[in-house]
């Protein structure tokens, strides 16, 4: 691992899959940066694209479209090597640990192949070393009660915790987290939530959280940045505590209102954005313009289903949305100033 | 913890490590108790056969006094239409029929598997040709096509034989693999091995592969049985050169030597068939303790 970590910046990133007629837009146009040791959360409804976006940030998948750059250079002019490097250098922590361990596969196997084809350790002393450690930062103890288990003798929560130690085994410098905490127990959420945000404070390791629960972004990424993603499209990024205390995007607000609070009084008497259709629509069939708009409560006939509206920089601290209603909500007052200004010198003429 | 050991030192290690990993696997097999009795009369049969022709000289010579005797402290199984000991030829008689039938189905299912995940990996036209090629081989009549070959071909050599019959019977398990290697490679542990760089040959023979193990491995224990059918088959029929003695040879002349007519040799008819049987029951019941020594899941206790 190099002493110095990247940023990864995608822009104008955009993924189809099929052909002709049955070609889907999973990613479009999506643009946004992670600087090292941060935190983005993307959240969004099934199907909207934030797995498709993990997946090529962890380079598993080639985008279709746009560039990802890593470190400043473009992931896809890299050497074979440099490749390699930068895989290994992102890791994934699926959503399922069902699915994400091989079922014929112990634990010790499962964490030994990457040290031992990356050559992170010289011996059989060192590899044991090694395993005990990584098990310890998951808190699997004692780790000699797990070395030996296959998956199917391990819990949900507990093969989760093999599934992060064996994305810690090449010491990633940037993890994709898919889902990875939503399938198991509430109860148990939160402490795999800190073990991953122990990762991030004490190795400054950069975090991609891919979640559909907001209290999970609200959580982890308090200190850093909420992406929230629709059909495809980004439609607002900022700060958690902007994305979160102050939303600008009707889509945003709809989910933060939806979200229960702690207080039942409150949850009682929140303000809850109705929609006007409750069915997100195919993505063979994404509506023109804002791909929001027949759900919409501000839609606006005319204006927002003729273009789609860019992800603008909405306030000065960077707060970016993208919705043509809000913009111009934003803008006509001065707009309307300059016309009336306008009008009065063409009065003095 | 040495860091430079020796090469003898190491040899033991790998000796040990063998040794352990047979001591776990027969431990593994012996909690089935019908599969470890199946694997107990395989192993017996098949030691037996390629070692007992190294003991036993059989006596070719014919006895005009003993021909078609029943069983008798003599003769344990009875004689032969020379006046021939069955039961010596039943203990020499395994070795062809056994090698051809672990060569075939071994030839089968390493081309089955080859072909298979190559299939699966290369797609496009390549997948393309190799399944069409896989369904004309699974049309084929098989039985007709070795008993041509084998009538225009001099098939003199039981490695031969073994390479026709393995050439007729891959088809079946390459699709089956061919299709579990799409729907494998798919899965979400595949894709963090490639995440985590791990190779190409890691991801197909230490992550693919064993997921396929129990099936590879009975499909294998059952290509023996059917490529010893087939070769039994063969030789019944007189289609392959009826070279030195074996079971197949055995029931060529039991019946084209007229033994059905003889009451005393009974024996001589049943005993190849017999222990055909047995070798094939004792196969087949084998598989039911090799899908718990290839999948974790199945295993019970610790």
């Amino acid at each position: 691992m190099s002493d110095q970590h990247h940023a990864i910046e995608f822009q104008h990133v955009s993924r189809t899959f099929g052909h002709g007629k049955n070609r889907i837009y999973a990613v479009q146009d999506v643009s946004f940066t992670i600087s090292p040791g941060r935190v983005l959360c993307l959240v969004g409804e099934s199907g909207c694209g934030k797995s498709t976006t993990g997946k090529m940030v962890a380079g598993l998948l080639k985008p279709s479209g746009g560039r990802i750059l890593y470190g400043g250079r473009d992931v896809a002019t890299l050497s074979d090597a440099e490749t390699k490097y930068f895989r290994r250098t992102v890791q994934i922590i699926h959503q399922d640990p069902y699915a994400s361990l091989n079922p014929v596969r112990s634990v010790r196997q499962t964490l030994s192949a990457p040290l031992l084809r990356h050559k992170m350790v010289k011996n059989r002393l060192e590899l044991n070393n090694r395993l005990h450690d990584l098990l310890m930062q998951v808190s699997l103890t004692p780790p000699s009660d797990f070395l030996e288990k296959y998956p199917h003798q391990l819990s949900g929560g507990q093969r989760q915790r093999v599934a992060i130690a064996r994305a810690l085994t090449v010491q990633p410098e940037f993890i994709v987290a898919d889902e990875a905490v939503s399938s198991v127990d509430v109860s148990l959420r939160a402490s795999l939530l800190n073990i991953l945000l122990d990762l991030q404070h004490r190795l400054g390791v950069t975090f991609l959280m891919i979640t559909h629960d907001l209290a999970v972004a609200k959580y982890f990424g308090w200190n850093g940045q909420i992406g929230v993603m629709y059909l495809g499209r980004m439609v607002e990024l900022a700060d958690t505590v902007k994305v979160l205390g102050d939303p600008v995007h009707p889509y945003t607000r709809a989910l933060i209102s939806s979200l229960p609070e702690a207080d039942p009084d409150k949850t009682r008497t929140k303000e809850r954005l109705e929609l006007r259709s409750p069915d997100i629509p195919s993505l063979l069939r994404v509506p023109p313009g804002c791909s929001f708009h027949p759900r919409c409560p501000l839609y606006e006939e005319g204006l927002c289903d003729v273009q789609v509206p860019p992800l603008d920089v909405y306030s000065s601290d960077g707060h970016k949305a993208a919705c043509w209603v809000m913009a111009r909500e934003l803008q006509q007052p001065r707009a309307r100033d300059r016309i009336g200004e306008q009008g009065v010198e063409e009065r003095a003429i | 913890m040495a860091v430079a050991a020796s090469a003898p030192t190491r040899a033991l290690g790998i000796v040990g490590g063998v040794l352990v990993w047979c001591g776990t696997t027969i431990r593994i097999m012996a909690r089935n108790k019908a599969g470890f009795i199946g694997f107990i009369i395989v192993a017996v049969m098949t030691i037996e056969a390629f070692i007992a022709p190294i003991f036993i000289n059989f006596n070719t010579a014919a006895d005009v006094n003993a021909i078609y005797q029943g069983p008798s402290l003599h003769h344990l199984l009875g004689t032969d239409s020379e006046g021939r000991d069955v039961f010596t030829q039943i203990l020499v008689g395994g070795q062809d029929i056994l090698e051809v039938g672990y060569l075939a189905s071994a030839f089968g299912t390493f081309l089955a598997i080859l072909l298979g995940i190559l299939s699966a990996y290369a797609g496009g036209w390549l997948d393309t040709f190799l399944t069409w090629v896989a369904d004309v081989f699974l049309t084929l009549p098989t039985f007709a096509i070795y008993a041509v070959i084998a009538g225009t071909v001099h098939l003199n050599s039981n490695v031969a034989l073994a390479i026709l019959i393995a050439v007729f019977s891959w088809a079946g398990l390459m699709r089956a693999i061919r299709s579990q290697v799409l729907s494998l490679r798919e899965r979400d542990f595949i894709e963090a091995a490639r995440a985590l760089d791990l190779s190409l040959p890691h991801i197909i023979f230490k992550e693919l592969a064993p997921n396929m193990a129990p099936y590879i491995a009975i499909h294998f224990v059952i290509g023996i049985t059917a490529a010893m059918y087939a070769e039994v088959g063969l030789l019944l029929l007189g289609i392959v050169p009826l070279s030195g003695q074996n079971w197949g040879v055995m029931l060529n002349f039991a019946w084209t030597r007229g033994a059905i007519f003889y009451s005393g040799s009974l024996s001589y008819i049943l005993s190849p068939m017999a222990v055909i049987v047995i070798f094939q029951l004792a196969l087949i019941v084998w598989t039911r303790s090799l899908s718990e020594v290839f999948d974790p899941r199945l295993r019970r206790g610790a």
